[in-house]
C-alpha cells in the first residue's frame, strides 16, 4: 500500500472514531446547524492563524470555541431567532476568512483543500494532531457522557439532580471545537457536519441504547472512510467528498437493512 | 389582593424547623390530619419570584416533612410549577429563600419528559441515568412500582401510565428523602390514576418519603394527602382534604367504590382575584356549598 494512502486511512479512521460518538449528541441535541456554523468558522481560524502567525489547528480550536461562546451569549436574547443567528455567524465568518485570505497576497493558499479537505496529503504531523486531539476529545466526551445524557433528556431534571449544566455544556462545545479542528484535515469545512451526523443517523436503527448508537456510529464512520478513500483512488475522485458519498450510501443501506430487520422480527 | 390567609397560617419563619401546619386557618376540623409527622425536609420561606416585573409567587411559605404528603393545587398560571422549580433551585427567588435539610436527596418526576425516538433508550438504561445502578436494583425498583415487564423495552413504546411508573422507579433508585411529583397522573386514564395514587401511597408507607405533589385537578386530590395547599400567586388556603367516602355525591360519581384512592378538597378563601388573569378561579365555589360540591362545575386546569 502506498504511504500516502496508509496515512490517509489512519487519519480518516482516527477522526471517524471520535466524530461518530460526538455526532450522536449533535443529532440528539438537534445541533446540526450549530456544528455547521462552528465548521464554517474554522476557516476563520485558518485565516487568522496565517495572518497572525500561530499554529493553524490551535487557531481553529480557538475560533470555534469563541464562536460557540458567542452563540451561547446571544441565545439569551429573543430578537434574533437562533437559526438566523447561526446563519449570520456561519456565513459572515466564512466570508471574512475568504476576504482575509485574499488579502494575504504572500501566501499560496490552497483554498479547495480547506473547503473540501485533502486527506491524501496528510502528513505525519497531521496524524499526531488528529490522534492527540482525538484522544483529548474522547476523554472529554467520556467525562461528560452521563451528565450530558441526563441534560439532553431533561434539563430541569438534570439540574434538580445536581448536575452542573454550564460546565457540561461548555465542555461539550470545547469537544465539538476540537473535533472540527481535526476533522477539517480529512473533509474540509464545508463537509465536516456530515462526519458528525450521517454515521449517527445511520446507527440509530441498529442501536437499543445511546452507547450502542455511539459505538455503531464510530464503526460506520470508519467503514465509510475506508470505502470512500479506496473509491477515490479507484475512480480518481476528490477524497473528502468521496468519503461523504460513502457515508450516504451506508446511511441508505441502513434504512434498507433497518426495514428488513423490522419485517423479520416484528 | 389580600394575603391574610397566607400570613396567618404560615407567619414568617426565621429558621427551620417551623411547624405551624396544625392551624391552617381554613376553619376545618383537622382532627384527622397527620401534621408534621417527621422532621422538616424542605421549606420555602417568604418565597417571592418575579418574571419581567410580573409577580409569579408572592411571599409563599411551604414546608414538607418526612412521611408527609403535600398536594399543591391551583389554576393554570398560578405558579405551581414556578414554586416547584424554585424549590428544586432551578430558578433563583427575588426575595425569600429555600431551606433544605442538610444532604437532602430529591427524587423528581417532571411534568413532561418526552424521550425523542432519535435517541435509543431502553428502560434498563434509562434507570441508570445519570448514576449507574445494578440490574438487581433496577429490577427491584421496577417491581416496587409494578412495572417489571418493561425492563428491556424501549421507553418510547411505553404507555403514559407505564412511563410514569418508570419515572417513579428512577426517582426511587436515587434513595431520596423527598419525592417531588409534578402532575404525576396527568394523561393517565381514571383507572390508572387511582392505581398510581395507591402506588405513591404505598411508597410513602414503605419508605417514609416526604412527598410534594402537584395535582392537575383543583378539587380532586389523592386520598392519602395530609395537606392540600392551594396557590394562586400566593397561598390562598390550605388544609386537609375530605375523604371521598365521607362525601356521598362524589362516592356516587365514582361508582360506589368505597376507596377510590381520591379525596375532595373544599377550598376556603376569604378573597377573590378580580382583575387577575385567572378569573375562572372563583373561590366561593365550595365555600357556599361546602357539603354539596357540584361536580359539573368542577374547574379543571
Amino acid at each position: 500500500m502506498e504511504d500516502f494512502l496508509l496515512r490517509a486511512l489512519i487519519a480518516g479512521v482516527g477522526v471517524a472514531l471520535i466524530s461518530g460518538p460526538l455526532g450522536c449528541f449533535v443529532v440528539w441535541r438537534r445541533m446540526a446547524y450549530f456544528g455547521d456554523t462552528l465548521a464554517h468558522s474554522a476557516l476563520l481560524g485558518v485565516a487568522l492563524g496565517l495572518l497572525l502567525g500561530f499554529n493553524l489547528t490551535l487557531g481553529i480550536v480557538a475560533t470555534a470555541i469563541m464562536i460557540a461562546l458567542l452563540v451561547t451569549l446571544f441565545q439569551h436574547q429573543k430578537r434574533i431567532a437562533s437559526d438566523t443567528l447561526l446563519g449570520i455567524l456561519a456565513h459572515s465568518s466564512l466570508a471574512i476568512s475568504l476576504v482575509v485570505l485574499g488579502l494575504l497576497q504572500g501566501y499560496r493558499v490552497d483554498l479547495l483543500s480547506y473547503l473540501f479537505g485533502d486527506v491524501l496529503a496528510v502528513t505525519l504531523e497531521d496524524i499526531y494532531w488528529i490522534y492527540g486531539g482525538g484522544t483529548i476529545a474522547l476523554a472529554l466526551l467520556g467525562y461528560i457522557w452521563k451528565d450530558l445524557l441526563a441534560l439532553t433528556l431533561h434539563e430541569e431534571l438534570a439540574r434538580a439532580e445536581g448536575i452542573n449544566i454550564t460546565l457540561t455544556q461548555t465542555l461539550f462545545m470545547v469537544t465539538v471545537a476540537i473535533v472540527i479542528a481535526i476533522a477539517m484535515k480529512v473533509v474540509g469545512v464545508l463537509l465536516i457536519t456530515s462526519l458528525l451526523i450521517i454515521p449517527a443517523a445511520a446507527a440509530r436503527r441498529f442501536a437499543r441504547t445511546p452507547e450502542q448508537m455511539a459505538a455503531i456510529a464510530a464503526l460506520i464512520g470508519g467503514a465509510s472512510v475506508v470505502a470512500g478513500l479506496f473509491g477515490s483512488l479507484q475512480w480518481d475522485t476528490p477524497s473528502g467528498p468521496s468519503v461523504v458519498v460513502a457515508q450516504l450510501l451506508l446511511f441508505l443501506g441502513s434504512l434498507l437493512a433497518g426495514s428488513l430487520l423490522r419485517s423479520v422480527r416484528p | 389582593m389580600t394575603r391574610e390567609v397566607a400570613s396567618q397560617q404560615n407567619g414568617s419563619p426565621a429558621s427551620p424547623p417551623h411547624q405551624s401546619q396544625a392551624d391552617c386557618g381554613c376553619g376545618h376540623d383537622h382532627a384527622h390530619v397527620n401534621p408534621a409527622s417527621g422532621e422538616p425536609l424542605i421549606q420555602a420561606r417568604d418565597l417571592t419570584v418575579e418574571f419581567g416585573g410580573r409577580v409569579a409567587l408572592d411571599q409563599v411559605n411551604l414546608t414538607v416533612h418526612r412521611n408527609e404528603i403535600v398536594t399543591l393545587i391551583g389554576p393554570n398560571g398560578a405558579g405551581k410549577s414556578t414554586l416547584i422549580r424554585a424549590l428544586l433551585q432551578a430558578i433563583k427567588p427575588n426575595k425569600g429563600d429555600v431551606w433544605r435539610r442538610h444532604g437532602l436527596v430529591i427524587g423528581y418526576v417532571p411534568q413532561r419528559l418526552n424521550i425523542d425516538p432519535i435517541m435509543p433508550m431502553t428502560v434498563k438504561r434509562f434507570l441508570s441515568i445519570p448514576s449507574p445502578h445494578s440490574l438487581a436494583e433496577c429490577k427491584q425498583a421496577l417491581h416496587s412500582v409494578g412495572a417489571d415487564q418493561t425492563l428491556e423495552q424501549p421507553v418510547q413504546s411505553l404507555s403514559g401510565g407505564e412511563f410514569q411508573r418508570v419515572l417513579l422507579a428512577r426517582a426511587i433508585l436515587r434513595k431520596p428523602d423527598l419525592l417531588v411529583l409534578d402532575e404525576p397522573v396527568q394523561g393517565v386514564d381514571f383507572q390508572g390514576q387511582t392505581e398510581l395514587y395507591r402506588l405513591i401511597s404505598r411508597l410513602r408507607e414503605r419508605n417514609g418519603f416526604g412527598i410534594l405533589m402537584v395535582s392537575h385537578d383543583l378539587h380532586i386530590v389523592m386520598a392519602e394527602t395530609d395537606r392540600v395547599v392551594c396557590i394562586n400567586g400566593h397561598v390562598c388556603c390550605s388544609g386537609a382534604p375530605t375523604q371521598v367516602s365521607d362525601s356521598p355525591e362524589y362516592l356516587a360519581l365514582f361508582g360506589g367504590q368505597t376507596k377510590p384512592g381520591l379525596a375532595v378538597y373544599h377550598h376556603l378563601h376569604d378573597h377573590t382575584h378580580d382583575g387577575m388573569a385567572s378569573q375562572q378561579h372563583t373561590h366561593s365555589l365550595n365555600v357556599d356549598h361546602p357539603d354539596k360540591p357540584d361536580v359539573a362545575q368542577k374547574e379543571r386546569n
